[in-house]
């Protein structure tokens, strides 16, 4: 087996034994890495950092609903072709340049090894992550207008984020390397903020957190604040120089931590009415 | 050496084949576990395991596996959580007095008291007024509070070993023993895909441009079309509280898989209590009515229709004019004429059904079933009812 480079994180991006494990399992067997976690837990940041730590290019291919798995290979611009055609300033029967590579391609026809990362594969179509199956596998493709094939010659190392809500099939499942991002213990998001706010005072970010879990746990909401929205509240909170928080109705800068209308309502019920329930 | 592992994680229903037991041994190979069984651990997990709902029962059969010791705990809590459900189905046969007692608690207080007790306790227990079970005023065991959420039972380790760290079983929440998974509701509701070419001319033409610019004898006429668009409106009119509330997951599921479903062109989502009378509600807590005459005035013959309730009630829920338990102003309607007006006005709708079909005569079940062509809210029944609402178009 060939050597290859070992993923143990990087100075702005904190890793655990698990994560390091799974990464390390898709480099070796060089197969795609399929992260899954809640929204916000850095499940895309995972991609830049191992880019970062391999001293790789990373390409990225953000899905949307509308992606299909052919613009992840290549483009055909006939429109282009067509007009050049009535101009004839061009070699109109090089097809060659009317093909535009997808970062899919893109990431084959790399001279380097390169990081390609699929995000959100669970926004596309339930039918998208087995359209990509065999390409993955086989890291090869074929243009039919040029009759060429697109040969990875290196292996890329593919990571593949997905929310936790959606399923995906179990033949793409069972080709990739699996790792659930947990939510943070207090212990590890303090370590976390450390990364984002070097400079922030202990009582403040003690409280900041405690305070993060409480909300956390209130079990009306419906968007549970996540690792990204404490960053960005710490950061509003330092700026505005206050320096102690408490759970309670006038709770600075709520906005940046609940998102949704209803949650704001919840919270604001609880507070008021203490611990009172309804079915 | 990791084979037992591979058949215990294929006992608790883990598809893992050669694939992965071929995947495990070149990375041990490699080296990936550095010689310990912490590294082990991770490595396996990462390559065995491939959804979330698994890590429990990863975590499980690798303590079975490794520390020798065949864990009991897993079949003895399932049938307690199986146990607990059965009293939650029942819901309805409980007094009132019973239910304001299970008002009382708050679900924190509920959990925290579950897991004290579930330690005290030893073995099954029917009736009484203390213990988990079923029959008695515990709160427990009434409430589907307790069977719904899964209480972790094992203690939470500290980290530092593997077996601590299975043994934690911190993925507990995480598990899914569905019938039913949003995913494959989804590919079920595919059926209702239709489409059509509607809209502005977005998306070139490509045929039409080459065979329209040969006809200019090669002066270049780009030719556009509208895109193909999604062309099915739904309409899905879900029964809530009451007798429903057993089915409120798989319902919530359904209720997912649709609002995901990006082929539909329209889908609208309204809620009733029981049985349908002059309205139906935007929201879950019965605000913001919708007159049904103005529903139906709306929405043309061609949407598609799904109703989704149990159809059980009091046949004078059904039967009497007014016999709505939220009796506003002055319907005096029979719901039985108001379904009617539904399946009349329509040209395709389904009644789906949650309750098994065994359960579907002797009741008011058998009547709707009259007016709507029903199918059991099974993956086989969805499939059956997408069949019928894309029949003859």
């Amino acid at each position: 087996m060939t050597d290859f480079r070992r993923f143990s994180g990087t100075s702005s991006y904190l890793t655990s034994d698990a994560l390091e494990a799974a990464v390390n399992c898709a480099l070796a067997l060089e197969r795609p890495l399929l992260v899954r976690g809640e929204p916000g837990t850095g499940k895309t940041l995972l991609a830049e950092a191992v880019a970062d730590a391999l001293g790789m290019r990373l390409i990225r291919w953000n899905v949307k609903s509308t992606t299909l798995a052919q613009h992840g290979l290549y483009v055909y611009d006939t429109v282009q072709r067509l007009y050049d055609s009535r101009f004839q300033d061009k070699d109109v029967g090089d097809i060659r340049q009317y093909i535009k590579l997808g970062p899919m391609g893109e990431a084959f026809a790399s001279e380097d090894r390169v990081v390609l990362l699929i995000d959100e594969i669970d926004k596309a179509d339930v039918e998208f992550p087995n359209d990509l199956l065999n390409e993955l596998d086989r890291m090869r493709f074929f243009i039919e207008e040029t009759q060429e094939e697109v040969v990875a010659r290196h292996r890329p190392v593919v990571i593949i984020t997905s929310n936790a809500e959606k399923e995906l099939p179990d033949a793409f499942l069972r080709r990739c390397v699996f790792h659930f991002i947990d939510f943070p213990t207090p212990q590890l998001m303090e370590r976390i903020v450390r990364v984002h706010h070097p400079d922030l005072e202990d009582a403040l970010a003690e409280q900041a957190i405690a305070t993060f879990y409480e909300l956390r746990s209130m079990k009306r909401l419906r968007k549970r604040p996540s690792t990204s929205e404490l960053v960005d509240w710490i950061a509003v909170l330092q700026h505005a120089g206050i320096g102690s928080v408490e759970l309670d109705r006038n709770l600075p800068f709520l906005g940046a931590l609940l998102k949704k209308e209803q949650d704001l309502a919840a919270f604001a019920d609880q507070i008021s009415g203490g611990r009172r329930w309804r079915r | 050496m990791f084979l037992p592992l591979l058949y215990a994680l294929r006992a608790r229903g883990v598809p893992v084949g050669t694939t992965e037991a071929v995947a495990l041994a070149r990375a041990l190979e490699a080296g990936l576990h550095e010689s310990s069984l912490d590294g082990f651990y991770h490595v396996a997990r990462a390559l065995l395991v491939h959804r979330e709902s698994h890590l429990d029962d990863f975590d499980q059969a690798f303590l079975e596996v490794f520390r020798g010791v065949r864990s009991q705990g897993k079949e003895l809590s399932d049938e307690l959580m199986q146990w607990l459900r059965d009293a939650e189905r029942r819901r309805d046969e409980l007094t009132d007095e019973e239910r304001a007692l299970l008002e009382d608690f708050d679900p924190e207080e509920l959990e925290r008291m579950f897991e004290q007790r579930l330690r005290q306790q030893t073995e099954r227990h029917d009736g009484g007024n203390h213990w988990i079970g079923t029959g008695g005023t515990s709160p427990f065991g009434n409430s589907g509070k307790a069977a719904r959420q899964g209480y972790r039972v094992g203690g939470r380790g500290s980290m530092r070993s593997a077996i601590k760290t299975a043994d934690a079983r911190l993925y507990q929440g995480y598990r899914q023993d569905l019938t039913l998974d949003v995913r494959q509701m989804q590919l079920a509701l595919r059926k209702l895909r239709s489409f059509a070419r509607v809209g502005g001319e977005e998306e070139l033409d490509l045929e039409g441009t080459v065979a329209q610019t040969a006809r200019n004898a090669g002066e270049l006429e780009v030719v556009t079309r509208p895109p193909r668009r999604p062309n099915t409106r739904v309409i899905l009119m879900m029964d809530v509280g009451g007798s429903m509330d057993p089915f409120a997951h798989l319902c919530s599921r359904l209720f997912t898989a649709t609002k995901k479903s990006t082929h539909f062109k329209e889908l609208r989502t309204y809620y009733f209590h029981n049985c349908i009378y002059g309205h139906v509600y935007e929201t879950e807590r019965f605000t913001d009515p919708v007159r049904l005459d103005d529903l139906l005035h709306e929405c043309g013959p061609h949407y598609k229709v799904l109703l989704v309730g149990d159809a059980l009630m009091a046949p004078y829920e059904l039967f009497s004019p007014g016999g709505s338990i939220n009796l506003s102003g002055t319907e005096r309607v029979e719901g039985i004429v108001w379904l009617s007006r539904i399946r009349q006005h329509f040209r395709r709708s389904v009644w789906l059904n949650p309750e098994p079909p065994r359960f579907w005569y002797g009741n008011t079940i058998e009547h709707i079933r009259g007016i709507f062509d029903m199918f059991p809210l099974t993956l086989e029944g969805l499939g059956e009812a997408m069949n019928h609402l894309m029949r003859s178009r």
